[in-house]
């Protein structure tokens, strides 16, 4: 008996282990990643049936670029007092730390779309959860194959990222017009590294560094809010949107897990479409 | 437990593991016959398929190759599994017996540095950009993990093999009567672009700072593999070998790939003026050339995400 159980021991070290699984499996709850997830962060929550009636999500069938992989979370409705979106996660099951984002949004939000780029390691799903203010969950999944080949989720060029550091660009995409939502895009130059690569030299892990948290806030009400991590890609990217009066202030605010604080603000004069640019040394 | 499914395991085990063994023995199918060229005296080219990798190719989809001088061999590129290096390493031997004293790798990517491995028992210097170390570190990992997933078996024997010496600008690799220039670019296909010059042939390796049928692969920055392509012009060279496909003819091989990369940045930049997403963008750009290049489908929608990631910053 005990001989048997060493080859099974040893015919799973031949088959690879864990790190060369893949999920053959397109199901989303099939998704071992995804029942520890569930059981951690979702701890016995019941996600409602009709989700594609309450939130989308749009990612390529294929990592194209598994550092840039575009993820864009739609809602069906905008946020109003009857119906509303407080919070959004982002979960890629199979990546080294599953839980990419969670989004906050507010009735100033307008709506609680959110589109950013993610990273993707290995064949996963790709889900949304979507909180309503009633306390109701509900949850969309996509299947996304990585990419074979030279496409790594790492960045690109390292040594670039890091000079750029800080950089950060706000912009209102939309003719804005008071009362009514309208879009608006985060740019954040930031390696926003894994700290996962180990140099082949000195053996030594880098530390990770990547942005953990953004706030944007108008007129200093919260618009969007984000705890994430280095599932997000190089240079975070966000759009989403806030509801404007005439007037006013968009501001952000992000700080990174070595408590670099960055920020940029942009005045909108009502009248066109607006950005700033800054080049801020981290506070 | 059930009394019938421990022996039927443990056999199916057994047979695992009889597999393992003789496919590490075995060379792949695609590797029985590998044919070299000889461009120049003492210069040997095996120009890998113009495919992605697969175990029916096992992994042989680069251009790699061999500069043989009086003292001893400097290979350029290993090929993208063990047994593509292996099979590198016996062309070699079917010329000379001169040992394996350098080898250079032109960049980081899996199809280049996989066959490493093969040549570890020479104990050769492993040349290459200052960059490569890093690079492999933060990608090694999963381009080892992805080929595994994809090739099975045939990637039996890959490992990593980093860089023991670095060129931050430009080296000479003396091979005995014969001396290679290396050349360390800014970034431009990669981070870690290198080119490889053998003076006495006039042969000039070139990575994939050039392609040629393959579609053109950006994954560093779209300027800077513009900008390369410019300065590699007044390069001399009486043979180019791209990373991938033939130079029929110098410079004139680089005018396509200049071609695609300029209509990549003005659609793109197009693309970024009029608020078009990344996603959009992705969908829309560039399918007008899809004719011209091999492997455009899979290869150029990432080239956008690149071009347009770096580009929004502008």
């Amino acid at each position: 008996m005990k001989r048997v159980g060493a080859l099974l021991t040893l015919a799973g070290l031949l088959a690879g282990g864990p790190a060369l699984a893949r999920d053959p499996d397109p199901d989303p709850a099939k998704s071992e990643m995804w029942n520890k997830v569930h059981a951690s962060l979702f701890q016995g929550v019941r996600f409602e049936a009709d989700a594609d009636q309450v939130i989308t999500l749009e990612t390529p069938m294929r990592a194209e670029d598994a550092a840039v992989v575009p993820v864009a979370i739609r809602t069906r409705f905008a946020q109003s007092r009857e119906r509303s979106i407080d919070r959004i996660w982002l979960v890629v099951d199979h990546n080294p730390s599953p839980v990419a984002a969670e989004f906050q949004f507010t009735a100033d939000s307008g709506r609680a779309d959110i589109e950013t780029r993610i990273r993707i390691e290995e064949y996963t799903h790709v889900r949304a959860v979507a909180r309503t203010a009633d306390g109701k969950m509900y949850m969309v999944a996509n299947y996304v194959k990585a990419s074979g080949g030279c496409s790594a989720p790492a960045g690109k060029d390292p040594e670039v990222a890091k000079a750029n550091l800080g950089r950060m660009r706000l912009r209102v995409e939309e003719k804005p017009a008071p009362g009514q939502p309208v879009l608006a895009q985060l740019m954040v130059s930031h390696p926003n590294d894994t700290g996962l690569a180990m140099d082949q030299l000195t053996r030594m892990y880098a530390p990770p560094h990547f942005v953990r948290r953004v706030e944007v806030r108008y007129d200093g009400k919260p618009v969007m809010m984000a705890d994430v991590d280095f599932s997000i890609s190089e240079n975070p990217n966000f759009r989403f949107y806030f509801t404007p009066h005439e007037g006013g202030q968009l501001e952000a605010v992000v700080v990174d897990n070595q408590d670099l604080r960055f920020t940029a603000a942009l005045k909108l004069d009502g009248s066109r479409v607006a950005s700033a640019q800054q080049e801020q040394a981290p506070q | 437990m059930n009394p019938r499914g421990w022996p039927t395991r443990a056999m199916a085990c057994a047979v695992v593991v009889l597999a393992f063994r003789c496919a590490a023995a075995e060379v792949p199918a695609a590797l029985r016959t590998f044919a070299i060229e000889n461009p120049a005296a003492g210069v040997y080219v095996h120009y890998g398929r113009i495919e992605t990798p697969t175990a029916d190719n096992a992994g042989d989809i680069a251009n790699v190759g061999f500069v043989v001088g009086d003292r001893c061999v400097a290979v350029i590129d290993t090929g993208g599994t063990y047994a593509v290096g292996a099979a590198l390493r016996n062309a070699i031997r079917t010329v000379t017996s001169k040992p394996v004293c350098f080898v250079v790798n032109t960049h980081v990517h899996p199809d280049h540095i996989f066959g490493n491995r093969a040549f570890v028992d020479d104990r050769p210097e492993f040349v290459g950009h200052a960059h490569l170390a890093e690079a492999m570190a933060r990608r090694g990992p999963n381009y080892l993990n992805a080929l595994r997933r994809d090739l099975g078996a045939v990637a039996d024997g890959t490992e990593l093999v980093p860089p023991t010496r670095a060129v931050a600008q430009t080296a000479t690799l003396d091979l005995g009567g014969r001396t290679l220039s290396l050349r360390a670019w800014p970034t431009a296909h990669t981070d870690q672009d290198l080119t490889v010059y053998d003076s006495a042939g006039g042969v000039l390796f070139l990575g994939d700072l050039v392609f040629e049928r393959h579609v053109p692969v950006v994954d560093g920055k779209l300027r800077g593999m513009l900008a390369a392509l410019e300065e590699l012009k007044a390069m001399p060279a009486r043979v180019a070998i791209p990373g991938h496909g033939r130079a029929a003819s110098w410079p004139g091989v680089l005018a396509a790939e200049h071609r695609y990369l300029e209509q990549l940045l003005g659609d793109v930049k197009a693309a970024i003026a009029a608020h078009r997403t990344l996603a959009e963008t992705v969908r829309s750009v560039g399918g007008q050339e899809r004719g011209d290049w091999a492997l455009f489908d899979d290869f150029h929608r990432r080239n956008v995400t690149a071009a347009y990631a770096e580009l929004e910053w502008e």
